[in-house]
């Protein structure tokens, strides 16, 4: 690591004046910032730590809509989400290990939009809304491709807002080393219609299948997707799967999760 | 009734008191007063020429002491090569300097460049950033095959070739063999690979050197399994330090599985660094850093043919294997695909006639070393494949077509040199049969099916050479170094003992199993004995833990000192007693003379040894205290039966273990429970080695398989509570305990049990794969189910196959 300082502000106002600052770096659970500036591929000049900014750490469930606070632990989205979206707090339970799920947070996931990261694929398959100190970002505007996303310089993501769907389920096939998805797909049976998001195949980072959409929404069972297969082109191809077996997969993942669902 | 103590009991880990509540003692929690720190800059090319090194901005940033290149070593020597092979035609293997920091040329990612000592470690990786080094990347050469042929890039421009050696093995049955395979009734062939590892012992590599300027000696602490080789070694070929002014301590290992045989070039570094600055040098490996410079395993690529007559009798067999040497030899790199492994190619089989052809190259890879079983898993593995796929080709049972060829007689002299002593494969073989239910398999067939999944079963047997090794034999094989072990029991005044033993533990569990080996001799409690290990300093020369060597060797060489002791405590006894030393007799601990209730205590004999006034001094010395040097008359063959069982995913490709039963022949065991624990981690390791684990390179030569995110480690929940017997003895008949060993039998024997079990899962539905390669990935084994294409770097002929391309 290289020399930083480190503050802990009380307030969203101070971290948001603190990341004014050049090279200053928001710091959540650190369970990618940290090892990233161990190996030394990040050098900020300051952290700035958000574990001590008030009602930055929830999960509230209101009408059909849960919003989970910026700083909230996957660890504490598995276990409180649990009876009003229980397909998230599934996906949240499989994050990493308990070490990772102690400390880890949405908000840092969703900053980094690691292309195999898992909440991706809920926060684009139920159309969620990300909020900042600045705006609200639609799911389908905020997810900008691998490591890239719809928030500017200085901005916090305090909060995401999930329609609450009427029926959802994330099945993850593992990469064997890291454990991340090789594939995963999140099915959300949304008041309008079914939406697909696939994380972990593509090159552009997660997306949406819209002709398993289309399909599932005409009818949803696992036949409706016969006959279906995601193309192979623009798919991730590596030690660990070839694009045309992560296409495969994209096809098996969203038929199990339509599985388990009906 | 279990015993509770001594030889048989299954007594708990004394040891893991400590490494449980954190207070072991490993190489990073020294700390010397003044010490400095080193950062190797290793090369990010696989290839390349060293243009220039320009120190000047790193020399003069804080808290650096100085810059070191291969400039300041033109006085050392290189790291030596333990073995040397000797290849058909005559000549002596092919053998490149391998300089403590490279010399010019840069030949795999990872080679160290340059050393930056600073006084923390956070300035000298500072300094590092700051290191100007100019280098020209030259093309690597990654595969074996394409490294033999004219015109490919040249890994040392010093040799003629890439080729180190080109062994044949047993020379003159060659033609017998090719004669006996062109008229046999059938002919089996299999080309496979074995795949290159990264051991990732938990630990990773330390090393800290110090210097006593007023004595003019060295210490260099490290992680090792063998402090003396590593003294040896270091201190006459590479720094010139007489081995009276250099010591050696390994204290607590946390893992090595072969990887810390090797004497590494950081050791000496630190070690010549400490005198040069006149402060203690310390290096601690970054996992990142391990990934790149620890020894790697295994890289072989085979063609394997098993000829049978009409009665399928196993009548030849032949083997040509490819095995990359990486970049520079290791300290056994050459023995493992020879003698570690041409001598086990007979397996448990009365196959009459073997010849094994090993052309052994260098690449631009990483140098590997031995890893946990060393050549005899490379062995097992071919053979019980080709036995497998033997069974399959001519519809027969698999465990009858072991069966009919077993080895049944005792001792048996097999076509490749070696003796078995003892053995009973049909009891192992019996006793897995039972153990794994393996008749009840249909009725779990059905039930898999119902969940629409496959399920195959799988056997393998192996046998491996064990208790390395008598010194004579091995010397005229190329060893260069005795391969004998030693030991010093000293029995304190009142009756404690101490072993100093020259074997190593680094998770093998040797202060307990020793200390009960002793114990029960004498009759006295296992906490009455302490063993001391790791320090060349107050142990007598010793040469380490590898090859499941310890018991059998060091073991012996403790009896021996012990039996020396008691013979002597006997006539202490008898001059006290004032009886005749044959008259003497020692039970539970007591001195007794025969037919008589005279007797004495251990403790009343050990005190007069110390307070000799009455004692016969004019015939005997006071003091207990005795040395054993103990070099073995002949390998150990330990053997077993493994049985695997697994599910298979055919959407997904996913493999699951479903059972693992293994059932071994270790001789005599002394604890039962730490003979379980060795079985159960070789296991994770083969199975981790199937299924999961692997080094990949780019065709540039990059690591790709870098760290944990791309390196697969197997974890607890891949696998099933494994069932493990060690009840089939057979003990061995050229040592005193009949002790075999038995800590790389489960990574020997599980790798070809899994790959059988995910064949016969395919076959059972209808897919006839001959073969499949490991790692046996989901998206290998999808392609292979539905002729898809593997991950990046798949399918490759076999003229391409080969570490990373
Ligand atoms: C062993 C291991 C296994 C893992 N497995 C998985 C897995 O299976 N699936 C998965 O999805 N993830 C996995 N992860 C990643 C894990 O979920 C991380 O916790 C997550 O990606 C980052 O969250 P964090 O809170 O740790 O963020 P940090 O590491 O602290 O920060 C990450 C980035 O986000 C920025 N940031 C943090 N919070 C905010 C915010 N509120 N607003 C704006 N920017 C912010 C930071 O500045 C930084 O750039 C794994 C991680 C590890 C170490």
């Amino acid at each position: 690591m290289y020399d930083f300082e480190f503050m802990k502000p009380s307030s969203l106002d101070e971290a948001v004046a603190a990341l004014a600052e050049e090279d200053a770096q928001l710091l959540a659970g650190g369970q990618t910032l940290l090892p990233t500036m161990k190996q030394r591929l990040a050098m900020p000049s300051k952290l700035i730590s958000l574990k001590d900014i008030p009602d930055f750490s929830y999960v509230k469930a209101e009408g059909d809509t849960l919003t989970i606070g910026g700083g909230t632990t996957h660890r504490q989205v598995s276990e409180e989400a649990e009876s009003a979206f229980p397909g998230l707090a599934s996906l949240a339970g499989r994050i990493g290990d308990p070490a990772v799920r102690n400390r880890g947070t949405i908000g840092g996931s969703l900053a980094n939009n690691d292309p195999a990261a898992c909440y991706p694929a809920a926060v684009l398959a139920t159309g969620a809304t990300v909020i900042t100190n600045r705006r609200e970002i639609p799911a389908d505007e905020y997810f900008q491709g691998m490591f890239t996303t719809a928030l500017d310089e200085g901005e916090i993501i305090t909060a995401v807002r999930f329609p609450i769907p009427e029926a959802s389920r994330y099945e993850k096939f593992a990469q064997p080393a890291s454990r991340f998805p090789m594939v995963a797909c999140f099915v959300a049976k949304m008041n309008g219609g079914v939406r697909v998001a696939v994380t972990g195949a593509s090159e552009e980072g997660v997306f949406r299948w819209s002709e398993a959409e289309e399909a599932l929404t005409a009818t949803f069972s696992a036949d409706a997707l016969e006959g279906l297969a995601h193309p192979a082109n623009g798919m991730i191809s590596d030690i660990h799967g070839s694009g045309e077996y992560r296409a495969h997969l994209i096809g098996v993942m969203t038929k199990r999760a339509v599985l388990h669902l009906t | 009734m279990p015993k509770d103590g001594g030889i048989g009991a299954s007594t708990k880990r004394r040891e893991d008191v400590r490494f449980l509540t954190g207070t072991g003692r490993y190489t990073d929690d020294i700390n010397l007063p003044g010490q400095a720190y080193v950062h190797f800059v290793r090369s990010d090319v696989a290839h390349g020429r060293i243009r220039s090194i320009d120190p000047s901005t790193a020399e003069g940033m804080p808290g650096v002491l100085k810059v070191f290149t291969s400039k300041d070593f033109e006085a050392a020597g290189g790291i030596p090569c333990g073995w040397q092979i000797t290849s058909r035609d005559g000549s002596v293997m092919q053998e490149p300097k391998h300089p403590i920091l490279a010399e010019g040329v840069v030949r795999h990612v990872g080679d160290p460049i340059a050393a930056i000592v600073a006084k923390s470690r956070e300035q000298a990786r500072d300094a590092a950033e700051a290191l100007e080094i100019d280098i020209e990347e030259l093309p690597a050469v990654m595969n074996m095959r394409e490294a033999l042929k004219d015109g490919a890039p040249q890994v040392h421009d010093s040799l003629d070739s890439n080729l180190c050696f080109d062994w044949g093995f047993v020379e003159e049955n060659r033609e017998a063999v090719d004669t006996a395979i062109r008229e046999a009734a059938h002919v089996t062939t299999l080309e496979l690979v074995n795949n290159r590892l990264i051991a990732n012992p938990m630990e990773p590599r330390v090393a800290i050197g110090a210097y006593d300027m007023a004595a003019d000696s060295h210490t260099l602490y490290t992680t090792s399994q063998n402090p003396h080789v590593i003294r040896l070694l270091m201190g006459a070929f590479v720094l010139n330090i007489p081995e009276h002014k250099l010591r050696v301590v390994a204290p607590d290992v946390g893992g090595g599985f072969g990887s810390k045989i090797y004497h590494y070039a950081e050791e000496a570094f630190c070690t010549y660094a400490a005198k040069v600055l006149r402060r203690p040098v310390k290096w601690t490996s970054s996992r990142s850093e391990a990934f790149m410079s620890d020894a790697h395993g295994r890289d072989h690529v085979t063609k394997i043919e098993l000829a049978l007559d009409a009665d399928h009798n196993f009548t030849a067999l032949r083997t040509e294997t490819h095995a990359n040497m990486g970049a520079y030899l290791s300290t056994f790199a050459p023995a493992v695909p020879t003698w570690l492994h041409g001598t086990l190619m007979a397996g448990n089989y009365r196959t009459p006639l073997v010849y094994v052809n090993v052309k052994a190259v260098f690449t631009n890879t990483v140098p590997v070393d031995a890893y946990r079983g060393a050549g005899r898993p490379e062995a097992t593995f071919q053979l019980e494949r080709v036995v497998d796929k033997a069974a399959r080709e001519l519809g027969i049972d698999p465990v009858e077509l072991r069966r009919k060829n077993f080895i049944t007689e005792f001792p048996y002299a097999t076509p490749v040199a070696v003796e078995y002593d003892t053995g009973d494969y049909h009891a192992t073989l019996d006793k897995v049969l039972e153990i794994s239910d393996w008749a009840g398999f249909d009725a779990r067939l059905e039930k898999s099916r119902a969940r629409g999944k496959l399920r195959g079963i799988g056997l393998a047997h192996y046998i491996e050479a064990c208790g390395i090794a008598p010194s004579n034999l091995v010397g005229q094989l190329g060893a260069r170094a005795g391969l004998f072990e030693s030991a010093t029991v000293r029995v304190n005044a009142t009756g404690g003992i101490t072993v100093m033993t020259g074997s190593h533990s680094h998770g093998q569990g040797h202060a307990t199993t020793f200390a009960q080996v002793v114990a029960d001799m004498i009759g006295i409690d296992a906490s009455q004995v302490e063993i001391s290990h790791g320090d060349t300093a107050n142990t007598p020369m010793g040469m380490g833990t590898y090859g499941s060597r310890s018991i059998a060797v060091g073991g012996s060489a403790m009896v021996k000192a012990t039996e020396k002791i008691i013979a002597k405590a006997r006539k202490i006894a008898a001059h006290m007693l004032e009886a005749s030393a044959d008259d003497i007799e020692l039970k539970d601990g007591a001195f007794t003379v025969a037919g008589t209730d005279k007797s004495l205590n251990w403790g009343d004999v050990t005190l007069a040894a110390y307070v000799p006034h009455n004692y016969p001094l004019d015939e005997i010395e006071p003091g207990l205290e005795e040395t054993a040097f103990y070099d073995p008359a002949n390998f150990t063959f330990p053997s077993g039966a493994y049985v695997c069982e697994v599910e298979v995913d055919p959407e997904t490709g996913k493999v699951e273990v479903q059972g693992f039963a293994a059932a071994d022949d270790f001789g005599n065991v002394i604890n039962p429970m730490i003979v379980e624990g060795q079985v159960q981690g070789g296991l994770a390791q083969g199975i981790g080695q199937a299924l999961l684990e692997a080094c990949a390179y780019d065709d540039d030569g990059q690591l790709l398989s870098a760290s944990y995110m791309d390196y697969a480690m197997p974890r607890a929940y891949d696998f099933p509570m494994f069932k493990v017997d060690s009840s089939c003895r057979t003990p061995c008949t050229h040592n005193p305990l009949g002790v075999k060993g038995c800590g790389e039998a489960g990574a020997i024997g599980s790798p070809p049990a899994v790959v059988n079990a995910v064949i016969d899962a395919l076959h059972r539905a209808g897919h006839e794969i001959p073969h499949i390669d490991m790692p046996m990935t989901p998206n290998r084994v999808w392609s292979a189910i539905h002729g898809g294409a593997g991950p990046d770097k798949d399918g490759e002929t076999m003229e391409e196959r080969s570490v990373g391309a």
